[in-house]
């Protein structure tokens, strides 16, 4: 469905697309350097707020903790995810497979409020203290569903006679597993690590189920700021968030585009 | 079905690491959710109670069988009484479900043009259009709703512009009611519309379309006769991928909507944070996961035929 030229009508649904997805970010990231305190009025340039932001202890120490959560449970939901991911695909029928496969793909569509209460109410009938984490378990189990669909379809794809010589020559399946599916399907991980990542940096309703108010995360904090009004440092909080995002975002695209032109 | 053909009866020959790959998954999703669903259904069945946790009966498993049958008989179902009966609650879920369904037809009329253009640029730039449209749905969403308050506010910036351009005489409300909730759910489900729409019309084969053309169909009956039906599969996972998450949507409704846009997922959370109702939003739970079971078993079955989802 390609044409070599583009179209009047393809040329403005697609700016007028992207620039419902782009101007209301421009414009966040540009107040962000407004010198006056109201967000509506134009002061000129400024990093003030930037200023403003590292001296604030609060905003730092719920990064800290967003990071560290987000580290921890996209690992975890990596490793989990690409074994589901495998079981889906490789293990042929088993015993309670449809609803296996039912518990991998309700999270992805589960509204939020649903999995933060139940999540909640199991750590408070098992007697777990709120923290640190009882998020982080929460975010893998989210997030894992989600690298198990995107490492799923990798698999699915790919050309099983690799796999199947190396087992003919006798390499044994769990290093046939780590020396030829691995390798091959890893752009497919790596994107499954990034994805759960910025999902748990992002999540502010299973977070505030799960957590304590001694470990609060920034969507926490930013939501909690957000009510007392709209004010530019948290336009100085999230101009940092969308950088590091958008940049993780690149790398990872132009890595896994290198890769598989070594690859093919 | 993704099941690779050739590997019946396989189940005692399946190697030790595969077991693990489906047993310990499995473990942990039926330990992290399956089982507080259980939780969330016995607490849906309590009363409130002034205590900690805020309900009764609590369930002691090792307090034998009297204990047992007494606690059993103190379940009932007058929170799911209270949610039929009570003004409040059912229409916090017809709204919600309202505003899902509107957003999703009109997510639906916005997205399949920008998907079909997508699909129909040049090669080489499509992957510049593919990465532009994810780049948003990595954004924090709260950062997206929230850049929408200051244009939407008062003195914001849609104001201003349509004061400066005589549009408006005085300035309108957009901030606080339903419109701001729309333009919220749209912008935020955006890509999750257009990627699953984009996949199905990217594989749809050029020849198809050129060979209506030749035999003399004109291009708009093409479009509706030819490209549509082909494209129903990302039709179904689009929509369903956006209106089971907005029926229980909070933070959109919250702060771009007013008071009189109270969603379902606003009710459930503030019977949970303010009034410290565990049974009664339990229920609400309950009751919310039984109106989305239908349109959830349909994705499951839709996303395991196509095997794949935003690739």
């Amino acid at each position: 469905m390609q044409d070599n030229r583009l179209g009047a009508f393809t040329l403005s649904a697609l700016a007028l697309g992207l620039a419902f997805l782009y101007v209301p970010i421009v414009i966040l990231i540009v107040y962000s350097f407004n010198a006056s305190r109201l967000v509506t009025v134009w002061g000129g340039w400024s990093t003030h707020w930037y200023g403003e932001l590292l001296a604030d202890g609060a905003m730092r120490e719920a990064a800290l903790v967003t990071l560290r959560i987000g580290v921890a449970s996209a690992s975890g939901a990596t490793i989990l995810g690409t074994a589901a991911a495998v079981a889906l695909v490789r293990a042929g029928r088993f015993r309670g497979r449809l609803l296996f496969s039912g518990l991998v793909y309700a999270p992805l569509v589960m509204p939020e409020v649903i999995t933060g209460l139940s999540l909640l109410l199991m750590f408070v009938a098992v007697g777990i203290d709120r923290g640190f984490w009882t998020v982080t378990l929460a975010h893998t189990t989210v997030t894992m569903c989600v690298v198990a669909v995107i490492v799923q379809s990798r698999l699915v794809s790919f050309d099983r006679n690799l796999e199947e010589a190396a087992l003919d020559l006798g390499c044994p399946p769990a290093r046939t597993f780590l020396t030829v599916t691995l390798p091959l399907i890893w752009p497919a991980v790596a994107a499954g690590w990034m994805l759960a990542f910025t999902l748990s940096l992002d999540d502010l309703v299973i977070a505030s189920f799960t957590t304590s108010p001694g470990a609060m995360t920034l969507p926490i904090r930013i939501y909690a700021e957000v009510h007392r009004g709209v004010n530019p440092e948290i336009n100085a909080v999230c101009t940092i968030f969308i950088a590091i995002i958008a940049s993780i975002v690149v790398a990872v695209s132009v890595l896994g585009k290198r890769l598989n032109a070594r690859a093919a | 079905m993704n099941v690779a053909t050739g590997e019946e009866g396989g189940t005692q020959r399946r190697p030790l690491g595969l077991r693990m790959a489906i047993l310990i998954p499995y473990l942990w999703l039926a330990i992290f959710l399956l089982l507080p669903f259980l939780i969330v259904l016995k607490i849906s069945l309590s009363q409130y109670a002034d205590q900690q946790p805020p309900y009764v009966p609590e369930l002691d498993l090792g307090a034998g069988i009297a204990a047992l049958k007494e606690f059993f008989a103190a379940l009932s179902l007058d929170n799911y009484v209270t949610l039929f009966t009570d003004s409040l609650y059912y229409w916090s879920y017809l709204r919600s479900l309202e505003i899902a369904t509107v957003s999703t037809l009109i997510l639906l009329l916005a997205g399949y043009p920008v998907a079909y253009a997508m699909a129909r640029a040049p090669r080489r730039l499509q992957g510049v259009l593919l990465m532009l449209i994810i780049l948003p749905f990595f954004t924090s969403f709260l950062i997206r709703v929230y850049a929408w308050i200051s244009i939407l506010q008062h003195d914001g910036l849609l104001n201003q512009i349509l004061l400066a351009l005589g549009i408006l005489r005085t300035p309108a409300t957009w901030i606080s009611t339903d419109t701001a909730v729309y333009i919220g759910i749209v912008y935020s489900y955006f890509p999750f519309m257009v990627l699953p729409l984009y996949a199905t019309l990217e594989k749809q084969d050029a020849t198809l379309g050129e060979a209506a053309a030749d035999l003399g169909c004109p291009p708009w009956k093409t479009f509706w006769l030819v490209t549509v039906p082909l494209s129903r599969p990302g039709v179904v996972a689009g929509s369903l991928l956006c209106f089971i998450p907005i029926v229980g949507e909070y933070v959109i409704p919250d702060l771009l909507g007013g008071s009189e846009t109270q969603m379902i997922g606003q009710t459930l959370w503030n019977e949970f944070f303010h009034n410290i109702d565990w049974p009664i939003a339990s229920a609400m739970a309950m009751v919310l996961l039984c109106l989305l079971v239908g349109p959830i078993v349909l994705f499951q079955h839709a996303e395991s035929r196509r095997g794949h989802l935003m690739t």
